[in-house]
């Protein structure tokens, strides 16, 4: 699951960079960069996820 | 932040930087004593050494390998153009190509000397960083390892990309996004580095004994020693002043008149966050935190080092008030909510603290296409950098073990890892005195 996350927040900065090479006009560029930066919040939220439940599992 | 494009420093300048680079460790020795300060009395003579040892290791594999890749010596023998790939028809610098060694240094011009030297000073605030998040639990050995492959790969590519005329630096030139990635004081390619390697530590090392017990809260486990915290954060304020000014010379060129300003600014920002926190804490626990609001001083300082030379003075009072606010709450969200065991808060105050001052200096900045260059830079590190890391040290973590045994975290890491305590007459507390 960490991993899954990890390659998530991977797949939105190449959405935020493909972002400046696509557009030039500066409203879409900016929109799709936030796009990027909101598949990489999701994607923080799946690793971070995924270190709550190993935790849950390994509480003594 | 093109060193190439840079006009050549006068000699007061190149002085005056000088004499501020000097200056600069100061705040390396605070985020040390904080360090030290916030992790048990058991631990405190190996937290302390491991800063030393850390520090030593990356100015050495810096300048033996990392240098080399940074790639800010231009015009060195052995130097080349550095390697870029093009793609939709602008040039994309990913690596910086210079001598190994640190070869032919005194021989560059001022400015690339001093760029040198301040980037040999950000690598060693960069190892220390996860050193804090790790402490009570992270051996000796795993921290220098941590240090040189930081020290070797992670920060020298960072720092060509964001100082060294890479791609980062390099959107304002090729994309219109303003003036680039802006990062004068290294929040983004020193301290954020150092918050998502702290991360990716906590991840890979887990949390100490006894911190998430099988039923009801996490345990309280408080720093031994608050003045270690508070002093360190006195000693990070003169660092930092040192440190924002001298990287607004190098990296923003800024002219000799607008110094005074970004020291302002660093201290405005430092002194809001300190009032927010303070408040914030006083209000939800009814009495003021020190280790808290020792936090969210180092988050208004770090916020600082990415917008201190570009904001005004108003600006910098409401960007270290934003960084004190989040800092007690987001410290206490990850500790209660996401079962992340940081004792230093490096992750809160160095990561999240320096993706607020790079937003930050985007939001204010009056350059068209400013923010989305600052965007693109916090993507990147987000991105690229922390998996990045993460994989890296997930790797090292198997030839090097990055948690001590059970035992040696019983004991106390001074006793196990040197033999003998940092406060030998002094009654030291047990693991079970938590509970």
């Amino acid at each position: 699951m960490k991993y899954a996350g990890l390659l998530v927040m991977a797949a939105g900065f190449f959405l935020s960079i493909s972002a400046i090479v696509l557009y030039t006009s500066p409203t879409p560029r900016a929109a799709f960069v936030l796009c990027g930066l909101a598949v990489q919040g999701l994607g923080l939220f799946v690793a971070m996820r995924a270190h709550m439940e190993a935790r849950g599992e390994s509480r003594s | 932040m093109n060193l190439q494009a840079a006009l050549p420093l006068t000699d007061s300048a190149f002085a005056l930087t000088l004499a501020l680079l000097l200056l600069a460790p100061l705040a390396i020795a605070g985020v040390a004593l904080i360090n030290t300060g916030l992790g048990r009395s058991r631990s405190a003579a190996q937290a302390l050494l491991g800063n030393l040892a850390m520090v030593a290791v990356a100015a050495i594999v810096f300048a033996v390998v990392g240098a080399a890749i940074t790639g800010n010596l231009p015009g060195t023998p052995g130097a080349a153009a550095g390697h870029s790939f093009y793609a939709a028809g602008k040039p994309w610098s990913w690596l910086g190509a210079g001598p190994f060694l640190l070869g032919g240094l005194g021989s560059v011009p001022a400015l690339s000397q001093l760029a040198v030297l301040f980037e040999l000073l950000a690598v060693a605030m960069v190892v220390i960083i996860p050193w804090g998040s790790g402490a009570d639990r992270l051996r000796l050995s795993a921290g220098v390892s941590i240090s040189a492959v930081l020290a070797a790969v992670i920060f020298p590519l960072l720092a060509h990309w964001v100082w060294a005329g890479g791609w980062l630096s390099q959107l304002g030139v090729n994309f219109s996004l303003g003036a680039g990635f802006l990062d004068g004081g290294g929040a983004g390619t020193a301290h954020v580095l150092g918050g998502i390697s702290a991360l990716a530590v906590v991840w890979i090392a887990g949390s100490r004994r006894g911190k998430f017990p099988k039923e009801g809260l996490a345990t309280a486990m408080p720093g031994h020693n608050a003045v270690y915290v508070a002093f360190g954060c006195l000693l990070a304020l003169v660092g930092w002043l040192a440190w924002n000014v001298a990287g607004a010379v190098i990296w923003l060129h800024a002219p000799l008149a607008a110094l005074p300003v970004t020291a302002v600014n660093t201290l405005l920002s430092a002194s809001g966050a300190l009032a927010a926190t303070f408040t914030v804490t006083r209000v939800r626990f009814g009495k003021p935190d020190a280790s808290l609001c020792a936090n969210g001083w180092l988050a208004g300082l770090v916020a600082s080092s990415a917008c201190a030379g570009l904001v005004t003075s108003a600006e910098s009072i409401f960007i270290g008030l934003a960084a004190g606010i989040i800092t007690p709450l987001l410290v206490e969200l990850l500790e209660l909510a996401v079962s992340i065991d940081d004792p230093s808060g490096a992750i809160t105050v160095h990561a999240v603290g320096g993706l607020w001052g790079l937003l930050a200096a985007g939001v204010f900045a009056p350059q068209a296409g400013q923010l989305v260059a600052q965007l693109i830079g916090i993507a990147t590190l987000l991105g690229l950098v922390l998996p990045g890391v993460y994989l890296i040290f997930k790797v090292l973590d198997r030839f090097v073990p990055f948690r001590v045994d059970p035992d040696g975290e019983r004991i106390g890491m001074d006793l196990h890892e040197l033999g003998g305590g940092a406060y030998p007459e002094f009654v030291i507390h047990r693991d079970d005195s938590y509970r």
